[in-house]
């Protein structure tokens, strides 16, 4: 008779469960309680056992799938059975019978990114999965960092959804390295195999490098090394026939591969996520205020504008640098929600939100961290002008990664500003005004700045959050950290 | 500047080391009266004395202890070995007491001495005496281990190993000795540890040392004629090993090949390898490879041991692999 394996409650608010392992094959002979895979619950991983004797005859599950408790998993059965009707009922869930209680395996696996559903019973496709995860399993892991280890870097995303692999035949004239010698190289007409199907797609460390450094997609290339691997030629070439078209885009520039890393969210942070909104709201924010001694930063912008007009820079120019680099050191700040995961940004757009005559619009300095707090002034200056006379392009008030708003000329001290979605935080810069401070046991009359920061606590946590606060200080209570 | 053989250069390097301080001496087998095996110790018997230039027994880890010992009391002996394949007879003096005696007894005994002879293999010297040791000496931490492929970096690598307070294991090579290079006159030091770019390339790295240099040399030039240009690192030191020089071609090159005369297994080049990946993860293009003697005892025949020996051919492939060239 055969036996139903179904996703079991392994924890008593567990509402869904992610298949990391299967620890037994399709035609493996099982014993009731036998580990059949394991599951990640939203506590821990634990082990799923076999409820009945017989064959695992069919697995319903892929690695890496989440599913609801009570979905039917795999079927345990004798050898010639027919589960034709077990099978076909899949998706009519069955409750679970019993209450499992193992503590979680320690030498558990993360889900090696291979949730294609072709992999299952391919056989070079189960080598390579061997592969991959046999330099892992000794490596005994909690949950929390299985976390890490269940993201996808993006360029196996990207080969998940790219176009066929390449024919096995080299064209004619194959893309010579730069500045390639002129001879013709032996062995033209030589074949790669072309990369696995659903694979992941190989790329050498330096063409990965360089295509983010040119904003070049890696999903739309074809590699031409062996196997598929896209190496430097193939970026060069990419580049050549305009592969980087199309960056000043706000939604290319912020899709580009390379640019950020996506986070696949663990249950811990479904959980949180979900728990979260429905006490506050879509966006579940709490703010974080701190009051900054901004003298120095005021003796400097003094200096600046002494040394001409050129120089000069206002403190929403200083605070904008100020962000963009602490963003550079807190990359898990500057990231957005998307639902089903979190997006962290390897790059720093930064909007500020401009008040216009109806409303107020967000123009978006790209590539913050790397601007001169001068090509910061000099732009958010041009920004500003043309957000007033209505003249920003949609991609030019697009594609931030984190905003940052200043009331201070308005005489406002401190305000909470309200988070764009789907970014993860803003800054709220109340004005500079003289206060006293006692510093070492003396008053003094020192220059202050409040901010205030909105976080959402889907993304970034108490701690995250004043951590990054801290460095914003630290830039800003040192100014000079920010022109050198 | 003088063309000089490998084998004059080393000895123009031990006279004016002699000359220079009277604490040096060399001792080994047939290296006084019939001056040297391979003659590099030539005139240095009647130049220096019976004293100073020592015929011992063929008791390799005798003479090597005996070296040891006048080191410990501040000479600083040059021990030939008549090649590095019977150097292993002697292995523990220069393991477990020229490589640890400065440690362990808590710095109170200098071993300023060298230990030098030929490595590798030959022609048709068989198994047990064609054998590349540098991978086995350069994982003592407390050696240094030098493999100079030219005459002017045996010269200027053996002044430095003699004047170092550490005991230096030198490879020398039969097949080196005859072979001929520009050589600076008088002071001319090459620093252990300094690797230096004997040709210079932007399509490949060709990181190399000891008698694979030559090769290395040859292979560029070959492939030049094909229009690719590669640098060849002649590390010239393996013990310590010249990372920076590595990391500055292979991130120049975006890939790299290591040849050298030993085994795969355990060998330099794996060492190499490792440095690269470290160092260089983000620059690659494509996987390191290696070009190495075969995984077999040396074979006597000739044309088997051309086959298992690692040349100029076989790097010249390699290098076309990692430009996806072939």
């Amino acid at each position: 008779m055969a036996t139903k394996v179904v996703m079991e409650a392994l924890s008593p608010t567990m509402e869904e469960g992610r298949l990391v392992k299967w620890s037994k094959n399709e035609g493996d002979q099982v014993k009731s309680g036998d580990v059949l895979a394991e599951v990640e619950t939203d506590k821990a991983v634990m082990e799923l056992v076999a409820r009945g004797d017989g064959v695992l005859r069919k697995r319903l599950a892929n690695e890496g799938d989440a599913s609801p408790v009570g979905t039917l998993l795999a079927v345990i059965a004798a050898p010639d059975e027919n589960i034709d009707s077990i099978v076909g009922s899949a998706g009519a869930a069955a409750p679970p019978a019993a209450q499992a209680s193992q503590s979680a395996p320690a030498e558990q696996t993360a889900q090696a990114g291979s949730a294609s559903p072709a992999k299952a019973g391919a056989p070079n496709q189960a080598v390579a999965d061997t592969r991959e995860s046999a330099g892992r399993s000794s490596v005994p892991q909690s949950p929390a960092q299985s976390q890490g280890e269940a993201s996808t870097p993006p360029q196996q995303k990207a080969g998940a959804q790219a176009p066929a692999p390449p024919p096995p035949s080299r064209p004619a004239a194959p893309p010579r390295p730069t500045a390639g010698p002129p001879a013709a190289p032996r062995g033209n007409g030589a074949s790669h195999p072309a990369a696995p199907a659903g694979g992941r797609q190989r790329t050498s460390p330096l063409a990965r490098r360089l295509a983010t450094e040119r904003g070049i997609q890696l999903g739309g290339i074809q590699g031409s090394g062996p196997g598929g691997r896209i190496v430097k030629r193939d970026i060069e070439n990419a580049k050549a026939a305009g592969g980087g078209a199309g960056r000043s885009a706000a939604a290319e520039r912020l899709a580009t591969e390379g640019d950020f890393k996506d986070v696949p969210l663990t249950q811990i942070r479904k959980t949180i996520a979900r728990r979260l909104s429905e006490s506050n709201g879509p966006v579940p924010t709490f703010f974080l205020t701190a009051e900054f001694d901004a003298t120095r930063a005021a003796e400097l912008r003094t200096q600046l504008s002494e040394m001409g007009d050129q120089y000069k820079a206002s403190f929403n120019d200083i605070v904008i640098k100020a962000v963009a680099l602490a963003l550079a050191e807190h990359p898990e700040v500057n990231a957005h929600w998307l639902g089903d995961k979190i997006r962290n940004f390897n790059r720093i757009h930064v909007a500020m939100a401009v008040a216009v005559e109806d409303g107020l619009i967000t123009p978006v300095l790209f590539d913050a961290d790397r601007m001169t707090l001068w090509e910061i002034s000099a732009k958010a200056k041009d920004l500003a002008k043309r957000a007033r006379e209505r003249k920003l392009l949609p991609e030019e008030y697009t594609g931030s990664t984190f905003s940052v708003s200043n009331l201070g000329m308005f005489g406002i001290d401190q305000f909470t500003a309200i988070i764009n979605p789907p970014e993860a935080g803003i800054i709220a810069i109340g004005g500079v005004e003289e206060k006293p401070v006692v510093i070492d046991g003396q008053l003094e009359v020192r220059q202050r700045m409040r901010v205030t920061m909105s976080c959402d606590h889907r993304v970034i946590d108490g701690a995250t959050g004043a951590k990054f606060l801290q460095t914003v200080r630290r830039y800003i209570e040192n100014p000079l950290s920010l022109i050198i | 500047m003088a063309v000089l053989t490998y084998r004059d250069a080393l000895t123009q390097a031990l006279r004016e080391e002699l000359q220079r301080d009277d604490r040096v001496f060399l001792m080994g087998e047939e290296v006084a009266q019939y001056n040297g095996a391979y003659k590099v110790s030539k005139g240095l018997l009647d130049e220096f004395g019976p004293m100073r230039i020592v015929d011992t027994p063929i008791t390799e880890l005798g003479f090597a202890g005996v070296g040891v010992g006048a080191a410990m009391v501040g000479l600083r002996p040059i021990v030939e070995f008549m090649t590095w394949n019977f150097a292993l007879l002697a292995l523990d003096e220069v393991v477990n007491v020229a490589a640890k005696t400065l440690y362990m007894s808590g710095g109170q005994y200098k071993m300023p001495m060298v230990f030098r002879g030929p490595n590798g293999a030959a022609l048709q010297l068989a198994a047990q005496h064609s054998q590349a040791w540098e991978s086995w000496l350069a994982h003592i931490p407390g050696l240094k281990v030098c493999t100079p492929g030219t005459p002017a970096d045996a010269k200027g690598l053996l002044k430095s190993a003699i004047r170092d307070d550490n005991p230096v294991v030198f490879l020398e090579g039969e097949m080196l000795y005859n072979t001929k290079g520009e050589v600076p006159e008088g002071e001319h030091i090459v620093p252990i540890g300094v690797a230096d770019l004997k040709r210079e390339g932007d399509h490949c790295s060709l990181i190399t040392h000891g008698k694979m240099a030559l090769v290395a040399m040859r292979v560029a030039d070959d492939l030049a004629k094909e229009g690719i240009n590669i640098d060849v690192v002649d590390l010239r030191t393996v013990r310590p090993i010249d990372v920076e020089a590595i990391a500055r071609s292979v991130q120049k090159t975006n890939r790299a090949v290591v040849l050298e005369e030993g085994w795969e297994i355990c060998g330099m080049g794996a060492q190499v390898v490792d440095f690269i990946q470290r160092e260089c993860f983000d620059d690659l293009d494509a996987p390191v490879l290696r070009v190495h003697q075969e995984e077999v005892p040396m074979p006597y025949a000739k044309n088997l041991e051309r086959a298992a020996k690692p040349d100029a051919g076989k790097a010249v492939a390699a290098i076309k692999k990692v430009m996806y060239l072939d």
